[in-house]
């Protein structure tokens, strides 16, 4: 589905001492299909900014679409269940939403509520835990008995199990150890592309948003500081720096590579190590021309 | 989460009464307490309405807001009076509401009780409005300090009030992250048949207890692995001191007194 922001703003506990806008002038667009990645200082307004795409929060200004539903501060949606069935979101630390006694009941409470039908709903709970990796015997033990990892993919297969659309992420890999993030990001990348999904990722990691994203948003005190594709914003070193953000390890290599050697190797899209491979089969090159 | 509503809310600031010492505030609002009873005339009244009014405005914060906060005290407020005006049967007849008679001492007494009610609700948010949690439980563990000699666990009292105190304000943002991750799984807590809505209270209470129970845990284990055992010796962080200001509070509060005393008939 379409996301598009319109001049959103949206101030929490509006009219008390509490009063504190988290997003305004916030407009940007992301077609269907699209794995945005958004990026930005604790307390830029990421959380908030996702909460809409599910209509948890509703703006205070302006307006949001996704596909076909309109959110706006002056009306309720009426098909906000559809919406919600439609756009996943996986919350930040989401092993805190498990409740249930078995594994297998607590991936089958989302799709249950949007009323799916058993048998359909024991098809999508194989499909889920092969993709999140949780071996099969574990679907009758209770979600507190599993390691925090273990935890983490129960939860997120319980949010693939709707089967959405458009899934939004917040810093779903926050916590784990480096294997588990990487596997974790792969696992959503390849969702991404096999189910044709919109995918909307807030995260810390650079290096996470250059290698998976097509589009990214920066945002900084609330509204949109910057936007493109990774490859063409991830290498403006002073505006990144303005906001306190850091350029992705690769490309910081590729600026420290061009100050030493005095020549810009190209970023397709290479792993640390391709990138010292290719140095190296250059340094060599270099070497044996001469 | 309920933004309206300010009973036990704590809202910052640097007025005289959010300088004031928190036993100040404190026993002067138990005298209140009291006091507030002994009102019997419309001067009485009045004097007392004038001092809750005026502290209310020197704390700086919009009387418009904590008005409007006290919400759900209206009601009871409304309501009280209400049954006055129906029950009590003394005076003479003013007039006739939907064929009940209306007494002339059912309205005096309606309205002083719900002015009563109005005068203790406001003073007592008014402590908890300008005085952090802390400053509270440090009050109390002082105003109760001579109750130690009969070995009444003063100490351990505050520690387990500020610990509560301290844990609200998380328990409530958990209470709201959960309830948005479990709504996003399509949880419906605001419509439908109260039986549904009932049964969508356990994915939420399951997961709160679960880290409630998770938090004492580590906080208990922190509280050992840094050496901490109770009461006896321990120094203190903040320390209370009472300042020319409390007693100048103190003066007016006794005129007060004074002068509830010259007005009641
Ligand atoms: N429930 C809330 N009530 C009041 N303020 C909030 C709430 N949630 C977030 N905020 C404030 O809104 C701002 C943006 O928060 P958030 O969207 O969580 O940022 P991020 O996810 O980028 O760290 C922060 O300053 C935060 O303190
Ligand atoms: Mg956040």
């Amino acid at each position: 589905m379409d996301i598009s922001f319109e001049n959103v703003a949206y101030t929490y506990q509006p009219k008390t001492p509490f009063e504190h806008r988290a997003i305004h002038d916030l407009s940007f667009q992301v077609s269907s299909g699209t794995f945005v990645a958004i990026v930005g200082h604790t307390g830029s307004g990421k959380s908030t900014l996702i909460q809409h795409l599910n209509g948890l929060l509703r703006p205070t200004q302006g307006q949001v679409t996704i596909g076909d539903y309109q959110l706006s501060s002056d009306k309720k949606l009426k098909e906000m269940k559809e919406l919600r069935r439609r756009v996943g979101v996986v919350f930040q630390y989401p092993e805190h939403q498990l409740f249930e006694e078995t594994v297998a009941k607590d991936i089958a409470f989302g799709p249950a509520n949007f009323g799916v039908d058993q048998a359909e709903i024991k098809k999508r709970t194989y499909e889920v835990i092969q993709a999140v990796q949780i071996p099969e015997d574990l679907l009758e033990r209770s979600p507190f008995d599993l390691s925090g990892g273990q935890m983490r993919r129960v939860a997120i297969a319980g949010v693939l199990a709707m089967e959405p659309e458009v899934l939004v992420l917040d810093e779903p890999t926050a916590g784990l150890d480096p294997r588990g993030q990487k596997d974790i990001m792969d696992m959503f990348y390849r969702l991404h592309q096999e189910k044709n999904l919109t995918t909307v990722l807030v995260t810390h990691s650079m290096e996470d948003a250059l290698h998976y994203a097509d589009h990214v948003i920066i945002l900084d005190h609330g509204t949109k500081y910057m936007e493109g594709k990774p490859a063409e914003v991830f290498v403006k070193k002073e505006e990144l720096n303005k906001v306190q953000l850091d350029l992705p390890e690769v490309i910081q290599f590729i600026f420290k590579v061009e100050e030493k050697f005095g020549f810009r190797l190209t970023y397709r899209g290479q792993e640390l190590s391709e990138l010292a491979q290719e140095l190296k089969e250059l340094i060599r090159g270099a070497d044996n021309h001469e | 989460m309920n933004n309206a509503f300010i009973i036990g809310q704590y809202i910052p600031g640097e007025s005289i009464i959010h300088r004031l010492d928190p036993r100040t505030k404190i026993t002067i609002i138990f005298f209140f307490v009291i006091i507030v009873f002994f009102a019997n005339s419309i001067a009485s009244y009045g004097l007392l309405t004038v001092f809750s009014i005026g502290s209310a405005l020197a704390t700086r914060i919009k009387l418009s807001y904590i008005i409007k906060g006290l919400t759900p005290v209206w009601f009871l407020i409304i309501f009280t009076f209400i049954l006055h005006l129906v029950v009590t049967r003394e005076g003479d007849v003013l007039f006739e509401l939907l064929s009940f008679p209306v007494y002339s001492g059912a309205v005096a007494q309606g309205s002083a009780i719900s002015l009563r009610f109005f005068l203790l609700i406001l003073v007592t948010s008014l402590l908890t409005l300008t005085t952090s949690p802390i400053e509270i439980t440090d009050a109390i563990e002082s105003l109760l300090h001579p109750l130690k000699r009969i070995k009444f666990p003063v100490h351990e009292l505050a520690l387990m009030m500020s610990i509560s105190l301290r844990f609200i304000p998380t328990l409530m943002q958990e209470t709201e992250k959960i309830s948005k991750a479990q709504a996003s799984r399509g949880v419906d807590f605001k419509t439908g048949p109260i039986k549904e809505r009932l049964q969508a209270i356990v994915p939420l209470l399951v997961p709160l207890f679960v880290s409630a129970f998770k938090r004492a845990e580590e906080l208990a284990m922190a509280m050992e692995a840094r050496g901490y055992q109770g009461g006896e010796g321990r120094t203190k962080l903040r320390e209370l001191k009472i300042k020319p200001i409390d007693i100048v509070t103190f003066g007016i509060f006794c005129l007060i007194i004074i002068g509830l005393y010259l007005t009641r008939t």
